[in-house]
């Protein structure tokens, strides 16, 4: 009887004590989603509004205070896509595609292995090797312009897409190792172990568990890599001119020192930031799923 | 042995998705070069009169020749960036250049350019002689022309004539600074919301050092004496920029420490200022089709102080790259593009307001364009006719140029000094402060042209 009222008791205590946190609970969590909302406003804001502007006319783009309620027009997109112009934006697309998919391709073809060497069968001294992937991040991007545009001069390797494919692969590599060897870590060594014993080679062991076990993880790594690549303008810029010419450069080719030019250049940057949006709202499932299992560990 | 094997098939397994990859990409990137010479590769600034030009390329150019054109465009610094690096490697990327006419002297003695004198300038139909004599000038080294214009430009002074009918203030056809700073004060506010003047002052050799250095040389200012001596912190110098840097700050645009060409032209378009001091290139946009402001913009000569006139000269020429792989495809573009010919069908199909035009005399005679211009071209021709690169000021020059001064380390010295201008705008500094560091910035590169 004793027992049964001390524990009517401690869970009356428990509720009581319940009742008074959860309306502090609620108020923190709402608190926090607030403030959740507010950062993710600031940070939607200027894309919605780059949206909008690339609706209206070149006028009303250019009235400050700047007009919400303009009428709206599709000359931005049209000029994009060389109505007004004459230049079509289809070979910097495609050329923009080539180079982020292939140096994709190309970064999971050796970041996974490398990967696994580093995590599920570390070799010697792996946490050097790790190291040594991030130093090769350390290095200012511009300060090896000038040698790779002179190597790719002597090579005949300027205006081409495999120069980009190479120099998209090693910049992203380093990338791709660090958060591979992470997902690759998630996976418990008696899978692989228990693999082994039933028979399963390596090349059985990557395509039946390792690989599907960490498809958030390269979905994850894949979408980085292809952002990455699909936005880099720096290289892009200097390295090519008319035949490997990316939408970012092309992009760049509406800003104009004589003349409006700000709703033909939120129509483009919307045009080429579309390709990138679509990937990853189709892997957004993937991609939160890998970024938190990276995260975790 | 066996871990070596598969790891060897694992290797050959990702050799053979790079193999693949490349290959398909080389495949990607490869040019026809059976055609090669029959195509020309075109870096061109981002202007209105270089976008027309590309859309009128290939249903006639390339119709009449079979030369297929390809065009980079980019904004100004970057063109200028990418130029300077395309020709000083002599990287052979491109055939064609937009070159100005401060880069061409320079470019001309490194050896980057392909002499045009025997070729384009050499054709009858071109009709070298009736591009403007002092264009034609700027454009050439050692006498041999290094490049053809494709639109030229001067400077001069745009006010709100039914603004200045509502103050009731009559403006001079041929004012001095002084009037205008009294103008700039009369009309400062009489519209609701509208400043007196815009004047850049952005910093960048080629935003507020454009006005501004015009500005210097009518004061009696330079920036090099004839023997290299820097002038940046002499009495006349630090008047004028005193009197710019005061104008914009009591009668100027908001923001001005932050206003270049796009801005002034956009604060003149919506109301927000009654002058503007800048080049004759605004007025197809201002008069075109649409603005706001079409037929209210009255046009002087640039203000004067010491000089008779002060007018900048500016160019975009075609120049051709010596290590250019199609020498007489581009010759033949530069023909078509910088010719009468291109200019009536510019008027004839997108109209005379667009013709890239104040390069040839033939254009400022032509009954079509004078009507289409009737609001500014007698002003723009005198103004373009007027202008002496090799005197531009009360005192003889080392080096050539109005609004600069033609030598490759200007534009990184005057770019420095421009921020420290602009920063006495925005109230930062003081303008002496601004041009004492510019002095010594300026005194450096004339020491080396001393030796």
């Amino acid at each position: 009887m004793t027992s049964v009222v001390t524990r009517a008791t401690s869970v009356s205590k428990a509720r009581a004590v319940g009742s008074v946190r959860r309306p502090r609970r609620t108020k923190r969590g709402a608190l926090l989603g607030l403030v959740a909302w507010i950062f993710g406003l600031i940070f939607v804001t200027p894309v919605l509004w780059m949206i909008l502007t690339s609706f209206h006319s070149e006028t009303s783009a250019a009235t400050n205070p700047p007009s919400l309620f303009a009428p709206l027009t599709l000359d931005g997109y049209a000029n994009f896509f060389g109505a007004n112009t004459g230049a079509s934006p289809w070979p910097a697309l495609i050329n923009s595609a080539q180079a982020s998919i292939i140096s994709t391709l190309l970064v999971l073809a050796l970041s996974i292995p490398a990967a696994y060497a580093l995590s599920i069968r570390p070799v010697r001294k792996w946490s050097d090797v790790m190291f040594f992937f991030l130093t090769t991040k350390m290095l200012p991007m511009v300060a090896g312009l000038l040698p790779i545009y002179l190597i790719a001069k002597a090579t005949g390797l300027l205006d081409s897409i495999i120069l980009l494919v190479i120099l998209y692969t090693s910049m992203n590599l380093p990338i791709a190792v660090w958060m591979m060897r992470s997902f690759l870590s998630e996976i418990p060594v008696e899978i692989l172990e228990a693999a082994s014993i039933d028979g399963a080679n390596l090349l059985t062991i990557f395509r039946r568990i390792i690989i599907p076990i960490s498809g958030p993880g390269i979905a994850a790594t894949s979408l980085i890599c292809f952002i990455f690549s699909w936005n880099e303008l720096l290289f892009a810029s200097v390295l090519t001119s008319t035949q490997a010419i990316t939408a970012p450069v092309f992009l760049t080719s509406f800003v104009t020192s004589q003349g409006l030019f700000l709703a033909k250049v939120c129509a483009a940057a919307v045009a080429v930031s579309f390709p990138v949006l679509v990937a990853g709202f189709a892997a957004q499932d993937k991609l939160v799923q890998g970024l938190s299992l990276g995260a975790v560990k | 042995m066996f871990k070596h094997s598969r790891a060897r098939r694992l290797l050959t397994g990702a050799s053979m998705v790079a193999v693949a990859a490349v290959a398909l990409s080389g495949c990607a990137a490869g040019g026809s070069s059976s055609s090669a010479n029959k195509v020309v590769n075109v870096l061109m600034v981002n202007n209105p009169q270089m976008v027309d030009l590309q859309k009128l390329t290939a249903a006639n150019f390339t119709k009449q020749t079979g030369i297929k054109v390809n065009y980079t465009l980019l904004p100004e610094n970057d063109l200028r960036a990418k130029a300077s690096q395309e020709f000083s490697s002599q990287a052979g990327q491109y055939d064609v250049a937009t070159l100005s006419n401060y880069e061409v002297p320079s470019y001309a003695k490194n050896g980057w350019l392909t002499s045009l004198s025997g070729t384009v300038a050499a054709d009858k139909t071109f009709d070298q002689a009736d591009i403007l004599p002092a264009m034609a000038k700027s454009l050439t080294s050692n006498g041999q022309i290094y490049a053809e214009p494709f639109y030229g430009e001067s400077s001069f002074l745009m006010y709100r004539k039914d603004v200045f009918a509502q103050a009731g203030v009559t403006m001079p056809s041929n004012p001095t600074w002084q009037q205008v700073a009294d103008l700039a004060a009369k009309v400062d506010g009489v519209v609701p919301g509208m400043k007196g003047i815009c004047l850049r002052g952005q910093p960048g050799w080629g935003q507020i050092f454009a006005p501004l250095t015009t500005v210097v040389n009518t004061f009696g200012g330079t920036w090099f004496n004839k023997d290299w001596s820097a002038g940046v912190n002499s009495p006349a110098f630090e008047e004028a920029t005193n009197f710019y840097v005061n104008l914009v700050k009591a009668h100027g645009e908001a923001g001005a420490a932050q206003s270049g060409y796009t801005e002034c032209l956009n604060n003149l378009q919506q109301g927000k200022v009654a002058m503007w001091y800048d080049s004759t290139a605004a007025e197809g946009t201002l008069e075109a089709q649409g603005s706001p402001v079409a037929g209210k913009i009255g046009y002087v000569a640039a203000p004067v102080v010491k000089t008779a006139n002060s007018g900048w000269l500016y160019t975009w020429a075609f120049a051709v790259q010596k290590a250019g792989k199609n020498q007489t495809a581009a010759a033949k573009f530069i023909e078509w593009a910088s010719s009468k010919e291109y200019e009536n069908l510019v008027g004839k199909t997108l109209g005379w307001s667009r013709v890239p035009a104040d390069k040839r005399t033939s254009t400022f005679n032509n009954p079509d364009y004078q009507k289409s211009a009737a609001a500014f071209y007698k002003q723009t021709q005198t103004a373009i006719e007027s202008v002496d690169p090799a005197n531009p000021g009360v005192q003889p020059r080392p080096a050539p140029g109005i609004q600069f001064v033609a030598i490759p380390e200007f534009a990184d010295m005057a770019t420095q000094v421009s921020q420290d201008v602009s920063s006495a705008i925005a109230g930062k500094e003081t303008v002496a402060q601004a041009l004492a560091k510019g002095q010594a910035l300026a005194q450096k590169v004339g020491d080396k042209y001393k030796k």
